[in-house]
């Protein structure tokens, strides 16, 4: 399967972005591809409010046949929830089960105006009732499930989609 | 022989005690704990990791401190926390132990935090429940006798690690009642394990160990030679109620030769931290002076008790 330049799906976001954001709209990236592409989007589209992050091991549905993750990272909110209108951004959009959880974790911060969901691909299989607010690129049919998209950084901090069979 | 604290995938299964438990363990417990310390500045104060679950604080012994923190952290992680005073309990009525235990069990407890004083009795609860088939139940060791006290040793490290960064590089003295002290056994276990290369103890020969060089610690017997240079200051409480016999003349007279002044801090690096972990015995091993000054650490060890304690409750709730 040929997939774009991420660097090139991270434009055509932030434009798909832009009229639907104001200076105060908060970003809050899900660890740890979203936080990169959230840095990217919040330079782009010179946001005021500093950069969210949320590491869901801690809301994750499959903590009790998993474990719990090894390296939770943490979350980081730095602005009020309350009445914010608040993106969250992730790399890859799948069955959901994590934005649930994000959205999960978010509400224990406060009550948000409005939330957004923006992902650079959505990669279908959906088990969930969610949808991308704004998505760069939705494939023509679904992935199959033993194979997975990553966003990568490398050393420069560019960004590269990979395609992994597991 | 398999590590009764580990499952066999090398999970945790139970927290008995420090002594022996992989470095690889100790390290993920405390990374587990960082993100757990910001829950406290949230909103909604509480994870959903052990919701629906059933956490026993099954106290032989009294307990104020740790019995609280270990209730706070199962509240934040969703836990139904059941306190059981085993003092005015059916054991009082002669119940044993086990019997105690398989109650609790047919009320279906999830984990249990044992503090007992008899050194053993968490261990002897855990084999039990393995011995029955009942491995999806948990034991966290919340102090037994002499034995062992590792929520405590753990929250030491991660209050070390918070203020030092690295442990290859430090020098650690333990001041105080080690012969009593179920806590400085744990701490030396962790220390050693996570590598720190010089751990002094000081304190009269009567309150150590006889061979306590041989748990990997220096001996040294004063103040003056043992805070010499050091980074970390740990006191110890002096245990009364675990005395019996002459080994001290008085509490005026060890506060005179051991207790903490600020003149003996000065020994030790300008940047040392002082810890304690409670109750602390104003005027007998730590004068008010140092225990309210800029190097103590003592309320933050408490506040990082908790997340530590979360972080060994979701490890144990999520292993299988």
């Amino acid at each position: 399967m040929h997939l774009p330049e991420a660097e090139q799906l991270i434009a055509t976001l932030a434009e798909a972005m832009r009229p639907k954001v104001t200076a105060d709209t908060c970003l809050v990236g899900i660890h740890t591809g979203g936080v990169w592409l959230a840095e990217r989007l919040h330079a782009l589209l010179g946001l005021s409010q500093p950069l969210g992050s949320i590491d869901v091991s801690f809301y994750r549905d499959d903590y009790a046949a998993k474990g719990l993750h090894p390296q939770p990272q943490g979350s980081k909110i730095p602005f009020d929830v309350e009445d914010a209108h608040i993106v969250i951004v992730d790399d890859v959009l799948y069955t959901g089960r994590t934005t649930r959880a994000a959205l999960n974790e978010l509400f224990d911060y406060g009550r948000p105006a409005r939330v957004d969901l923006a992902v650079l691909i959505d990669r279908g299989g959906r088990e969930l009732p969610i949808g991308p607010s704004f998505c760069a690129l939705t494939l023509p049919a679904p992935l199959p499930a033993g194979q997975n998209l990553q966003l990568e950084r490398d050393a420069t901090g560019a960004l590269t989609m990979r395609l992994i069979h597991a | 022989m398999r590590n009764p604290q580990l499952n066999k995938h090398g999970e945790l299964q139970h927290l008995l005690t420090l002594d022996g438990l992989p470095r690889a363990i100790i390290n993920q417990i405390l990374d587990t704990a960082a993100p757990f310390t910001e829950v406290a500045e949230r909103e909604v104060k509480k994870l959903p990791l052990l919701r629906g679950k059933s956490v026993f604080n099954l106290f032989f012994e009294n307990s104020t401190r740790t019995r609280t923190t270990f209730e706070i952290a199962a509240k934040r992680l969703s836990a139904d926390v059941i306190n059981l005073n085993v003092a005015t309990s059916s054991t009082k009525k002669g119940e044993t132990l086990l019997d105690t235990v398989d109650n609790l069990c047919a009320m279906h407890a999830d984990m249990f935090v044992v503090r007992h004083e008899s050194s053993g009795a968490p261990h002897l609860i855990a084999q039990h429940l393995e011995n029955t088939g009942r491995d999806h139940i948990h034991v966290v060791n919340a102090g037994d006798g002499r034995h062992a006290h590792p929520t405590q040793g753990l929250l030491d490290m991660y209050t070390i690690r918070h203020y030092k960064k690295e442990f290859h590089n430090l020098t650690v003295a333990i001041v105080g009642d080690v012969l009593h002290s179920r806590v400085a056994r744990s701490q030396i276990a962790a220390l050693t394990t996570l590598g720190v290369p010089e751990v002094r103890v000081i304190g009269p020969r009567t309150l150590l160990p006889t061979d306590v060089e041989k748990m990997g610690v220096r001996y040294c017997a004063t103040m003056e030679e043992g805070l010499k240079g050091v980074d970390v200051v740990m006191m110890l409480r002096l245990q009364n109620e675990r005395m019996n016999g002459a080994l001290l003349p008085s509490p005026q007279e060890f506060f005179k030769v051991w207790g903490l002044t600020a003149d003996k801090l000065a020994l030790a690096k300008p940047d040392a931290i002082v810890m304690h972990p409670g109750p602390m015995n104003r005027g007998v091993e730590i004068d008010s002076a140092v225990a309210d000054g800029g190097q103590a650490v003592i309320l933050p060890q408490v506040t990082f008790g908790i997340a530590v304690r979360m972080a060994v409750m979701s490890m144990l709730g999520g292993s299988h």
